[in-house]
């Protein structure tokens, strides 16, 4: 899927998957913040997101 | 091509008589040239329908799913794995299929012959050897079969059935050194917005029609994601962004399961290349699980399995 979709062109890094254990309370944080931090260098969601339906 | 079709009437006329089938399913000519439709024979009297040429281009496995009764199949590369995916799949049982296997030299991309004539009318295509002729109103032209072929008939590798129960002819010789995923190879060296607008490009055509859908012989869910309304997974009007959702889940559900036969892009009535979004999956199934579908009924796929050493670098 992750894949797919960045060849049709959503951000590599957009996307991201992960194996966290509950257990696993420090692993949590570091993925959950280097997450935020790859997104938020891409910026906004532009590509495959419906804002307003476009009537054409 | 003659010969083809000879033997193919010769067969389903056996099985319909000894009634070691209920039904045989092939083509026959359409009312329009290089539009062969299927069709479904119950009666042994009228099997002079059936027909094979190059003109082919649609999935008789679309109509293998929920039936009982014994079937008759004219079968060539792609139909046959796209069988051994239904079997796989518990769509039909191996014992109720009569598999007649075409050694396929490959479907003709009627609308590149369209385009070569255009703006004649096409009325009549006579088949020749590798060769064949466009009759219209006023004109005659000859073409090589070789340059017309679909892009997915042209870098085929299976071209004969990997399942059968009787071939009409000897098996064809199969295309060595094509390069199947060359498209995708460029797409995959294109920078993230290149990619992104190649794809928008693509399927802005799009109408919405699910032709693409319908002709796929793998799409058999009883209720599909795209006409589900509670919940409703996509919108059902044209915008840009549900269009493309559309399109990459329908591809995502064909994930290790495509036999690239060609069927969607054939029906699409605004000639969108939609394979691009199938072939990538092909590729990565390839790639990373050393999978193509439907080749051996002695393997699950490999969303369908799990193994110790599946792929896994995109989990952190």
């Amino acid at each position: 899927l992750k894949g797919l979709l960045e060849h049709m062109g959503v951000e590599p890094g957009r996307l991201q998957f992960s194996w966290i254990s509950s257990a696993e309370s420090t692993k949590y944080i570091e993925v959950a913040q280097s997450v935020a931090k790859d997104v938020e260098a891409l910026g906004p969601a532009m590509r495959l997101v419906k804002r307003r339906a476009e009537v054409g | 091509m003659h010969q083809y079709t000879e033997k193919i009437r010769e067969i389903a006329k056996r099985l319909l008589e000894s009634k070691a089938v209920d039904v045989f399913i092939g083509y026959r000519k359409g009312t329009v040239a290089m539009m062969n439709e299927p069709v479904l024979i119950r009666e042994p009297g009228k099997v002079g329908l059936l027909h094979w040429d190059s003109h082919c281009g649609l999935n008789l496995c679309k109509y293998l799913t929920q039936r009982t009764e014994k079937i008759g199949i004219v079968a060539n590369g792609c139909n046959s794995r796209n069988i051994v995916t239904h079997i796989l799949e518990n769509q039909i049982k191996r014992e109720q299929l009569y598999i007649v296997g075409i050694p396929c030299t490959g479907v003709i991309d009627h609308r590149g012959v369209q385009r070569a004539v255009h703006p004649r009318e096409i009325e009549e295509v006579e088949e020749e050897g590798d060769s064949f002729e466009v009759k219209g109103k006023d004109f005659r032209e000859t073409f090589k079969k070789k340059e017309f072929l679909r892009t997915n008939c042209a870098v085929c590798s299976h071209r004969n059935p990997v399942l059968f129960d009787e071939m009409v002819a000897e098996p064809v010789e199969e295309q060595k050194e094509v390069r199947p995923y060359h498209d995708v190879e460029s797409i995959e060296k294109m920078a993230s917005e290149k990619k992104w607008a190649f794809f928008s490009q693509l399927i802005s055509k799009c109408i919405r029609c699910y032709a693409c859908r319908n002709a796929c012989p793998l799409c058999y869910c009883p209720t599909c994601f795209v006409d589900e309304s509670k919940p409703q997974w996509v919108g059902k009007g044209s915008d840009p962004t549900d269009t493309m959702t559309f399109h990459f889940l329908r591809a995502y559900h064909c994930a290790g399961r495509c036999t690239d036969c060609g069927a969607c892009e054939r029906v699409c009535p605004v000639g969108i290349s939609m394979r691009q979004f199938t072939k990538k999956l092909n590729k990565d199934a390839e790639a990373y699980f050393g999978w193509e579908a439907g080749l051996r009924l002695e393997e699950r796929p490999p969303l369908d399995v799990y193994r110790p050493d599946d792929y896994n670098d995109f989990v952190r």
